[in-house]
């Protein structure tokens, strides 16, 4: 029997936006995007850069900068077996995690491959937000398979977020009025009354400096975007791009998600993913709780002690070695690995990479094949790197309560 | 195209029937390898399935092919097949109408695509990721053995040995538990596939469609995974999946190669339809035309499809009777048909807001894998459906050269036809049948009927009839696993030699199946100059770079 | 039992009987929960109407001697009703073609000349196979010696069957059933009967392919009598033998005890949990559940990996035929039939077949059903009054998931099984005293098993050998250690023939 079809017009129909998106803060970040240099972060326009990336970069170092973490993805588990769920998806223990506080996690697949990494927000007893750069509903869905009592709800659009980073980032929230946030703790969340209704603040974020981030309802995003820089004018605010927060991030040895490692789900190529233990992650792999996805296999691959390490290198000369390929020797005959990040560290003044290097080679010497440009001509350099263990950047009134001048 | 001026030889080092893509490809390597050449076509033009004909004044159709993705890059490029005329252009923007007036569409630009899947599941949105990462993980591998001869798994020869070895070197790459993926992918159906990462029908609907085009077998029948990976195995440089049309025409990729071919010295002779090729002394020597005339040479190759070269232009008695019964039950099902129309305005899709950019691309109709599924049942019954499956390809809107500006030619590709209908095809039921599909084109641009200036309907009755493909297959063969691989066309007869010495295949019928690749004719190709120890011309794949 | 075990089955199924019977004969203290108060579980006989009995599974094609022997069955009362039973394709004019043995009656010339070749192929096929129901599936990259020779003496099987026969398998063992018998016969009605093998159970239909020719090998793979053989007391009989083994060897059976959850602790069970509450400590717990069950409901998703329970979660595991009992005060007159004793296959053609396969695809089920229909009765007196029958038959195409549920269908559905069969058997309502439908959702809620369906999950190439239930759990161990399988759901699959019970058995002695 022929079907008949009914015909809409096409103004009924709920067609996808054409283009990039704004995220909650577009009317103040679009004003002061000079030059309208935008990047795409999940469909919505992120800003590369406001003015000038060196100088946003050093607010983070210097007074403060606020990054619009908007497009980030954000989910929320909510029910009796919540978290159990998420316990046996991620790797830290998540029935241990206080309430009101915030943990660093990756999930993992059964081969013990990072699939992504994010941060839990345990909000209650059985309510939970996890926050991630790129969509995982998916996985969410596979992993809630075996547990009836979750629900699982993406709130990306129900949560306009900011991140506020920098040495004056604390006195600035109080001097807006956010009294007592200098009590909160590294990895704390603390609630206040805004605009029309509530403000969450978790002393969190991807800077390694002291630093919080915001988070609200987005009809109230522009009025805390104007009450930070009303405020902000004298404590040195700057909006900060993806540039600058991609340099901070680095001196504070943290990784990017599809620069430093590939998510397993879309990785086609055998080995082209990580273990957390490659990327030097092994610290939250909690062997000690109850099962979780890829335990046994990471087990196993830590016992062996047989794996690729991302390493933190500190290079010789100040070319920076993005793209680089290792070796290991000057020769350049024994290839070892490559290049994941690098960069000239404004702060440190070192030339610093992150490179991921096969299992046989991390102990001994490192040389980086350094291709850069002089007026157009390319030039080649081998340069010795030297491995470090600690964040480059790591200052101490990151992990202070209260933070100094506070 | 025509042989006017041309006068022809009775003998040749080497003979292909059939001038359909394959068999230009064939004849333009053993030219290239130095042999005289001649390719004989029944019809008075060129390309099989894959040409351009001006069938209404001022349109140009391609009225079989009508996209192109397999077509091996390094064989463009080996044979300069662009210098020759040919360009790829690739085209993107499916839209698949649901009859509830929505539709989900198939973007190019990632963000668009995630928000679109989205609009329908949130769930499918994120699942397509893992979904097009794992098809992409088996296009990798199959990649690898698309220009190359299968090996032959009952063979202790060495160069059987080194082929499996390559093989299993290949699988052994994915990883052990990508193995078991992998064979399980093999020999399960689309249908079951896409509902283990899929939850919205219209999503499942739109992934789903490939994995039944020109194939005999519904969306739940086994062996229908692999007809989607077949689908998406191609590339436009190197855009694995992604699928462009030949800018004139497919008729563009025929002509090119006959271009090259001719540059190496090759002959082609058109209206000479074989009768039979010629055996003697359990080799063959030639083919006589239908009309009797002999034309001799010591390699005579069929572009035929299999049941056609095994069953009607060769002599049962000169091929082993087992061979004869293997092509009889040669699995050729028709199921697919075409409607080609030339309009005198773009039709309008109410649905789509004017300028939208899905207006330039191809449209579907389908809202569940059940419709699918429903419209194979009709087929068993050996009727085409009242709710057939359409993709409609608006070739014109990507290429000028189809029709003038404000004309345009657009494509229908109808899954399924019946190779026969209870008392056979007439001229009335086919243009019922064509009918049919305007109808369902109708429902959802209600100004498309009066667009039409011209329109071509082809069932399987007139594939067959014209271009020869038996039952009007388009991949001359079933693409199911009892015919793939080592076992295309038929067991210990795929790589590519005869039953007897002299006699080659190059069609589709044989690996890696249809689809127009080139590949069947270039590594057909490769195999007679081997046996002829001449050196090898044909190029690897690039799949690898 | 005075000491606690050293393994405790799960469910007392025949695999599960059979795995204990092993395990018990090679000196280990055994338990078995059965949450029935009968054992067997499919293969129980049971009374459905007072003075008739009658088991879900009724013949056993598969049964090998091996088992009887190992086991010594026959000493613990097994016996066989039938030595070899012929099937008869039925039609409704009376016309009918036996099969039995290598002859064709009843049959066209071309295909009756047909038939031994086909056969002797099959045969020929299912030899080369059957080592391989009888062991662990092998590893293909990670695992060791023992696996690299069974690889190798698979490809060798293959080799050796010749290079033409060898082609010919990896050809054929794709063909849909209804390719294969349109090469080599002509008659439909033939060729709906030797094709119903390749479907019976699974959701699939002569035009599927992948997955006809296995099926086919599969139930040929038994050697018991060289024929179909029924057995004593109907399937339950070769139950309660293989449970008299079991207890023999000293393994205890606990029956009405329903398992509730295995517990796990640090990464290893350790023990069940029952559903009255009582906890049972044993170092190593095999499930004859379906690998969902085992998996979810005993073991608990949050001991697995993610991606092994979506691999477990994915498993096709709807039923999809019914099982229909009938209570009979005499026996019934079937048309050209002048004694309705055999297999009784009531499908004219292969359309009829996948015209019924095409409802259930959606939901629904066909007015006119193909069955497999028995009386077993007339080979064995113990399982109706005298002078009284029961039918047996498997009546395809009932899809667990029937659109509306079982419970607004089982009465429309019980009418079709009857108005098909009277079509073949004139007035058999009038001899109907009482009848049972055991639809997918029945067998489900009676018996346990995932959808009602009977292997435990289909079973077709994609789902076999390393592939099932899935690689992580194909080797009867589990990601769980000391949780092992023993069900239909592992290799080789359903029908009784205990070879998943017996390959777990062995499987855990290697281990332990």
């Amino acid at each position: 029997m022929p079907l008949q079809a009914t015909l809409q017009p096409a103004y009924a129909i709920d067609h996808v936006h054409m283009g990039i998106l704004p995220s909650p803060f577009h009317s103040r970040t679009s004003r002061l995007n000079l030059n309208q240099q935008w990047n795409e972060w999940n469909g919505f326009a992120s800003a590369a850069y406001y003015s000038d990336a060196h100088i946003e970069y050093f607010s983070t170092r210097n007074t403060c900068g606020v990054f619009d973490v908007s497009p980030m993805r954000k989910y929320r588990f909510r029910g009796a077996d919540a978290a159990a769920m998420l316990d046996r998806m991620v790797t830290r223990d998540v029935i241990a995690q206080a309430v009101d506080t915030v943990a660093y996690n990756v999930w993992c697949t059964d081969a013990g491959a990072l699939v992504d990494d994010g941060t839990i927000f345990r909000l209650a007893e059985e309510e939970f937000m996890l926050c991630c750069a790129d969509p995982c509903y998916d996985w969410f869905c596979l992993s809630a398979v075996g547990f009836d009592a979750v629900d699982i709800t993406e709130i990306s659009e129900e949560v306009a977020a900011l991140a506020l980073q920098g040495p004056t980032s604390c006195a600035l929230l109080k001097a807006m009025g956010f009294t007592g946030i200098e009590d909160c703790k590294p990895f704390q969340i603390m609630r206040f009354a805004f605009a029309s209704g509530e403000i969450m603040i978790s002393r969190t974020g991807y800077t390694g400096d002291l630093g919080y981030e915001l988070w609200l309802p987005p009809q109230d995003a522009k009025q805390l975007w104007d009450a930070l820089f009303d405020k902000g004018a004298l404590y040195g605010i700057q909006p900060l791009g993806d540039e600058s927060l991609e340099m901070a991030r680095l001196e504070a040895g943290f990784l990017a998600p599809d620069v430093d490692f590939h998510g397993s789900l879309h990785t086609v190529q055998r080995g082209h993913d990580h273990s957390p233990l490659e990327l030097g992650l092994g610290w939250i792999l909690n062997f000690k709780k109850a099962h979780f996805s890829g335990r046994a296999a990471l087990l196993a691959q830590k016992e062996s002690g047989n794996y690729r390490r991302l390493l933190k290198l500190d290079i010789e000369g100040n070319k920076p070695a993005e793209h680089s390929i290792l070796y290991a020797d000057k020769k350049c005959a024994t290839e070892i690995g490559y290049i994941t990040s690098a960069m000239w560290s404004p702060v440190v003044k070192a030339n610093i990479a992150y490179g991921l290097v096969d299992a046989k080679f991390f102990k001994g010497p490192i040389w980086a094949e350094i291709y850069h440009q002089k007026e157009l001509r390319w030039q080649r350099k081998v340069a010795r790197c030297t491995r470090v263990t600690k964040a480059f950047w790591s200052p101490e009134r990151a992990r202070a309560t209260p933070p100094p001048d506070c | 195209m025509n042989n006017s001026t041309q006068t022809f030889k009775s003998r040749y080092d080497a003979i292909v029937i059939g001038a359909g893509h394959n068999g230009l490809t064939n004849a333009a390597y053993l030219a290239k390898g130095g042999l005289d050449v001649l390719v004989v076509e029944k019809n008075d033009y060129i390309g099989g399935a894959a040409v351009s004909r001006e069938l209404h004044e001022g349109w140009v159709y391609s009225n079989c092919s009508y996209v192109c993705s397999l077509l091996r890059q390094s064989i463009h490029r080996d044979l300069e097949l662009t210098r020759h005329g040919l360009m790829i252009v690739p085209y993107s923007g499916t839209t698949n109408f649901s009859r509830t007036g929505d539709y989900i569409a198939e973007y190019s630009d990632h963000a668009m695509q995630y928000r679109e899947i989205r609009r329908h599941s949130l769930r499918d949105a994120d699942a397509s990721v893992r979904y097009e990462t794992d098809l992409m993980r088996y296009a990798k591998l199959i990649r690898h053995f698309l220009l190359r001869t299968p090996a032959d798994p009952t063979s202790f020869k060495p160069r059987d040995m080194s082929e499996m070895m390559f093989m299993a070197k290949k699988f052994a790459g994915m990883g052990e538990e990508q193995v078991y993926e992998f064979i399980r992918f093999m020999t399960m159906s689309a249908g079951d596939f896409l509902d283990e990462y899929f939850e919205n029908d219209l999503v499942k609907a739109m992934f789903s469609t490939s994995s039944i085009i020109g194939t005999a077998l519904g969306v739940y029948s086994p062996g229908t995974a692999y007809v989607l990976l077949h689908h998406v195995m191609g590339d436009v440089d190197g855009a694995v999946g992604a699928w462009g049309l030949a800018r004139g025409g497919m008729g563009a990729i025929s002509n090119a190669i006959a271009g090259a071919l001719r540059e190496h010295g090759g002959t082609i002779r058109t209206s000479a339809p074989v009768q039979q090729i010629i055996v003697r002394n359990g080799r063959a020597t030639g083919v006589a035309l239908e009309g009797g005339e002999e034309i001799c040479a010591d390699i005579v190759v069929s572009n035929l499809d299999p049941k056609r070269t095994f069953t009607v232009i060769m002599d049962r008695n000169d091929i082993p009777a087992d061979l004869r019964s293997k092509a009889e039950n040669f699995k050729i099902r028709g199921s697919s048909g075409k409607v080609n129309i030339a309009l005198t305005g773009a039709p309008d899709f109410p649905s789509l807001p004017g300028g939208h950019p899905l207006r330039h691309g191809s449209f579907q109709f389908l809202d569940s894998m059940e419709r699918m599924e429903r419209a194979y049942d009709d087929w068993k019954h050996g009727r085409w459906s009242d709710d057939p499956f359409v993709e409609m390809t608006q070739s014109s809107m990507w290429d000028p050269t189809l029709a003038a500006p404000g004309h345009y030619f657009v494509s229908c590709f109808i899954q399924y036809c019946p190779a026969e209908v209870a008392g056979g095809w007439t001229p009335e039921k086919r243009d019922a049948f064509g009918k049919t599909v305007i109808d369902q084109i109708c429902n959802y641009s209600p100004n498309f009927r009066d667009l039409i200036a011209h329109m071509e309907v082809r069932t399987p009755h007139e594939i067959e009839n014209e271009i020869g493909l038996t039952e009007g297959n388009i991949f001359q063969g079933e693409l199911t696993i009892d015919q793939l691989m080592f076992n295309r066309p038929f067991p210990g007869y795929s790589q590519y030699r005869g039953p007897v010495k002299g006699m080659y295949m190059c069609g589709s019928g044989t690996h890696p199946g249809g689809g127009v690749s080139a590949a069947c004719g270039a590594n057909s190709a490769r195999e007679i100059l081997r046996d002829l120890k001449r050196p090898n011309v044909v190029p690897e794949d690039d799949v690898d770079e | 039992m005075n000491k606690s075990p050293d393994i405790i089955i799960i469910g007392g199924g025949h695999n599960g009987l059979v795995c204990a019977a092993y395990l018990a004969k090679a000196g280990r203290q055994v338990l078995v929960l059965e949450a029935n108060t009968q054992a067997g579980g499919l293969g129980a006989t049971r009374e459905f109407a007072p003075g008739f009995r009658a088991s879900v599974a009724h013949t056993l094609p598969q049964l090998g001697k091996r088992l009887v022997k190992d086991l010594e069955l026959e000493r613990h009362g097994f016996g066989l009703a039938a030595q070899a039973l012929p099937t008869v394709a039925m039609c409704t004019s009376g016309k009918h073609i036996t099969v039995s043995g290598n002859e064709l009656g009843g049959a066209s010339a071309s295909d009756t000349a047909a038939y031994p070749a086909y056969l002797q192929l099959m045969q020929k096929f299912a030899k080369a196979i059957k080592p391989f129901w009888h062991k662990r599936p092998p590893l293909l990259g990670s695992g060791g010696l023992r696996d690299a020779a069974t690889l190798g003496q698979f490809g060798w099987k293959l080799r050796a069957l010749g290079k033409q026969d060898m082609r010919e398998l990896m050809r054929m063992i794709a063909l849909p059933a209804q390719d294969l018998m349109d090469e080599y016969f002509e008659s439909p009605l033939l060729k709906a009967a030797l094709s119903w093998d390749a479907n019976v159970g699974s959701k699939l239909a002569p035009r599927s392919p992948n997955n006809a020719v296995i099926a086919l090998l599969y139930r040929m793979s038994g050697d018991l009598t060289g024929g179909l053989p029924l057995a004593k007391g109907g399937c339950g009989g070769l139950m309660d033998a293989l449970a008299a083994a079991a207890r023999a060897h000293g393994a205890e059976l606990r029956l009405g005890s329903p398992v509730a959850r295995v517990i796990v602790e640090q990464g290893q069970a350790t023990g069940v949990q029952l559903g009255s509450g009582e906890i049972i400590s044993a170092p190593t717990i095999v499930s004859n559940a379906d690998p969902r069950t085992s998996f979810f409901k005993l073991l608990g998703a949050r001991h697995l990996d993610v991606q092994f329970t979506h691999r477990i979660n994915r498993l096709r595991m709807d039923g999809q035929v019914a099982k229909l009992h009938l209570a009979l005060e005499s026996l019934p007159n079937f048309t050209g039939l002048a004694h309705p004793d055999g297999r009784l296959l009531l499908a004219p053609d292969m359309a009829y077949i996948e015209n019924a396969f095409d409802a259930a695809k959606y939901g629904g089920y066909a007015r006119q059903l193909p069955m497999e229909v028995l009386l077993p009765s007339l080979r064995d007196d113990s399982l109706a009054p005298r002078d009284q029958h029961v039918l047996s038959a498997l009546v395809q195409y009932a899809p667990y998931t029937v659109k509306g549920g079982w419970d607004a269908h089982r009465d429309s559905f019980l009418e079709n099984a009857l108005a098909s069969l009277e079509r073949y058997a004139p007035g058999i309502r009038e001899c109907v005293i009482a009848a049972e439908l055991l639809t997918p959702a029945d067998l489900e809620q009676q018996f346990g098993v995932t959808g009602g369906h009977w292997h435990h999950g289909e079973f077709a190439l994609d789902n076999w050998w390393m592939n099932r239930p899935t690689y992580g759990a194909s080797r009867y161990h589990t990601p769980v250690s000391g949780f092992y399988l023993c069900g239909a759901g592992a290799h080789p699959g359903g029908g009784i023939m205990g070879a998943a019970g017996s390959n777990a058995a062995r499987a855990l002695l290697e281990e332990n």
